[in-house]
């Protein structure tokens, strides 16, 4: 049984990628394998042309330091700690100083609009704000790529919407790669291509015009 | 990630969770503080029986009739007493050496409406040398009152704060059993001394004490002081030879009387209260590890709560060795805190104790040190199975963790 089986695609830098499919159909994994979380147990995957399958933990802890950001479903904010602090949490690994953290960190706050709520935990903010803070968690470190799981699976259509629009903006901003896996045809619309798996396989790959008809 | 971080989050981790922190810790706090507190204990008993035995006086043999065994409380068998001619014949044949005869009796002590039963002991005024207890105020006994028996006495620090309390004692008359004894001087303050109240003493002439009390000429105990350092053994074999010859013991039979140094006393006091240190130390140690193994356990339930922080974490870029490091370091600066409050308790307490006790308080840096740097040890050794744990979660399934 494997969970995924024959695929073979390749992401441009600068594409908005929407990973469509039913339930188990393999999203999940592809984004993984896609951020280095995971290795896959046959076939090759190369990032920027590096084989992924030869390096160390350590390596691949690297990577996703300096080229990925990740975005969850459930936000994954570390709780009891500032927005502030999860959004300077990538810097502190990465070693930057105390002030350097701050001012970067609070500048990825504004550009997702959470200037004011720097200092709130996470159990202060809505379920749109925290995902707001974990987008700029993810930037904050200014990654070629960023990754995101079901971004808006927790949210309202509003809420949902805000988000794509903070991308959108983004990528007016900014060379930045997008891979977003979603369950919506609205916010997969929003992508200039689609992937759709069913089983484990990808079975179409296209504009959203082409595959979303 | 720099070090200033890595210790910021694992004071964060600690301080987030106060009551937990301190209960992990508590092990370690209770370990430290009694190792530190019992070693130092240990050692402040030697130091007390060691100064005890100074104040008893230095180089000092007690020459006793009867056989006993070895060892402070030993059993005496009776025995012919010595005589005064002894302790002449000692005096005389010895070198280098004081002489003081010793004759107690036990009896009532009266002054005015106060009654005390007292242990009343006759001497000689070398006693006030021998045994190293001056006379502080008044004098010790004329040559002539000790050749005729006077009813005369010199009195303990005790005795005055028990009879007389303001009144003056120098020149006052105590009845000592039926005789009217005149106090011709009071002994400084000695305390305590190997469980005995020095300054409990009523001292007459031994001959008042023979003749008014006992009624007999015998001499109970010779208190002997060598003059010079390191000669005490010398002293003992010469005092055992001369006095097996006077009291015509053949050759091959034991000895019926014996000779005890004070040195050989306190050296085995003080084996004994190392052995005792040495084995409490220890198991106060036990406990220490037992601490350490509470961390451990604290900190593997820790790992397995923050599962999924630690999957967030190596999400965003943290290598395996920052998320060890960060939980090694928490169980470490855990430790460390318990370490110095186990510290601080462990002299608080031993202060408290000594001061209690009357006991010199001995603070020694090594035993702190010590104490110190194996919690800190603790801390690595403990902290590290968990850490490696957190380290080797796998990312995604850290981050599917609930
Ligand atoms: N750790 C794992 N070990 C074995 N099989 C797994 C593991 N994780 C996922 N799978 C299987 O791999 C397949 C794909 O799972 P994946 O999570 O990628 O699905 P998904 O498309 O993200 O689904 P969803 O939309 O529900 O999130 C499923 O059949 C799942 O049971
Ligand atoms: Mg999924």
């Amino acid at each position: 049984m494997h969970a995924l089986a024959g695929v073979d695609l390749t992401i441009r830098a600068g594409e908005f990628v929407a990973v469509m499919g039913p339930s188990g159909s393999g999203k999940s994994t592809c984004m993984n394998l896609l951020g280095c979380l995971d290795v896959p147990s046959a076939g090759e995957y190369r990032f920027c042309g590096v084989p992924v399958a030869g390096l160390s933990r350590d390596a691949l802890a690297l990577l996703r330091r300096h080229y990925m950001g990740f975005v969850f479903q459930s936000f994954n904010l570390l709780p009891r700690i500032t927005a502030l602090d999860n959004v300077a949490l990538p810097l502190v690994y990465a070693g930057e100083g105390r002030e350097r953290r701050r001012r970067r960190a609070m500048a990825a706050l504004t550009s997702v609009g959470l200037a004011e709520r720097a200092m709130a935990t996470s159990s202060q903010l809505s379920g749109g704000q925290q995902q707001r803070v974990a987008i700029a968690r993810a930037l904050v470190t200014e990654p070629p790529l960023l990754l995101a799981d079901e971004p808006t699976g927790n949210l309202d259509t509003a809420r949902a919407e805000e988000i794509m629009g903070l991308l959108a903006a983004l990528r007016a901003d900014r060379d930045i790669t997008i891979v977003m896996v979603t369950h919506e045809p609205d916010i997969a619309a929003h992508a200039d291509r689609v992937l759709y798996f069913v089983d484990g396989r990808l079975t179409c790959d296209g504009t959203p015009a082409e595959v979303l008809a | 990630m720099r070090l200033a971080d890595t210790l910021g989050m694992a004071v964060q981790a600690i301080v987030r969770n106060k009551l937990r922190s301190f209960l992990t810790t508590l092990g370690i706090i209770i370990g430290v503080a009694s190792v530190v507190a019992m070693v130092h204990l240990g050692q402040s008993a030697t130091r007390s029986v060691t100064e005890q035995i100074a104040s008893i006086g230095s180089n000092l043999l007690f020459v006793m009739p009867g056989t006993a065994q070895r060892g402070p409380g030993g059993v005496r068998t009776s025995a012919e007493p010595f005589a005064m001619d002894d302790v002449e014949a000692l005096r005389r044949e010895i070198a280098g050496i004081l002489v003081a005869p010793g004759l107690s009796r036990s009896t009532s002590v009266v002054l005015g409406n106060a009654n005390e039963t007292l242990s009343v002991e006759g001497t000689s005024n070398e006693y006030f040398t021998v045994r190293n207890h001056a006379v502080a105020q008044g004098r010790g006994f004329e040559a002539a009152e000790q050749r005729s028996g006077a009813a005369v006495c010199v009195i303990g620090q005790t005795v005055v704060d028990e009879m007389y309390g303001l009144q003056e004692p120098l020149g006052s008359t105590l009845r000592v059993g039926r005789t009217a004894c005149q106090v011709v001087g009071v002994l400084e303050a000695k305390g305590q001394s190997m469980g005995q109240d020095r300054d409990k003493a009523v001292l007459m002439p031994i001959k008042a004490v023979q003749r008014r009390l006992v009624g007999e000429l015998d001499v109970g105990v010779v208190y002997v002081s060598a003059l010079v350092d390191g000669t005490t053994q010398r002293v003992q074999g010469e005092i055992e030879a001369l006095l097996r010859q006077r009291r015509r013991l053949a050759e091959g039979e034991p000895d019926d009387f014996y000779v005890r140094d004070t040195q050989d006393i306190a050296d085995a006091l003080e084996q004994t209260t190392a052995t005792l240190t040495i084995l409490l130390g220890a198991i106060a140690a036990v406990s220490l590890l037992v601490g350490g193994i509470g961390i451990m356990n604290i900190m593997l339930v820790s790992v397995t709560e923050r599962t999924r922080e630690i999957g967030i974490r190596l999400a965003i870029g943290a290598r395996s060795g920052d998320v060890q490091t960060q939980f090694l370091v928490e169980s470490v600066l855990l430790a460390t805190l318990g370490g110095l409050v186990g510290l601080l308790l462990g002299v608080g307490g031993t202060w408290l104790v000594t001061e209690r006790l009357a006991m010199p308080f001995v603070l020694s840096p090594a035993v702190m040190a010590l104490g110190f740097s194996f919690s800190v040890a603790i801390g690595v050794a403990f902290g590290y199975f968990p850490a490696r744990k957190a380290a080797r979660l796998n990312p995604i399934e850290a981050l599917r963790h609930e």
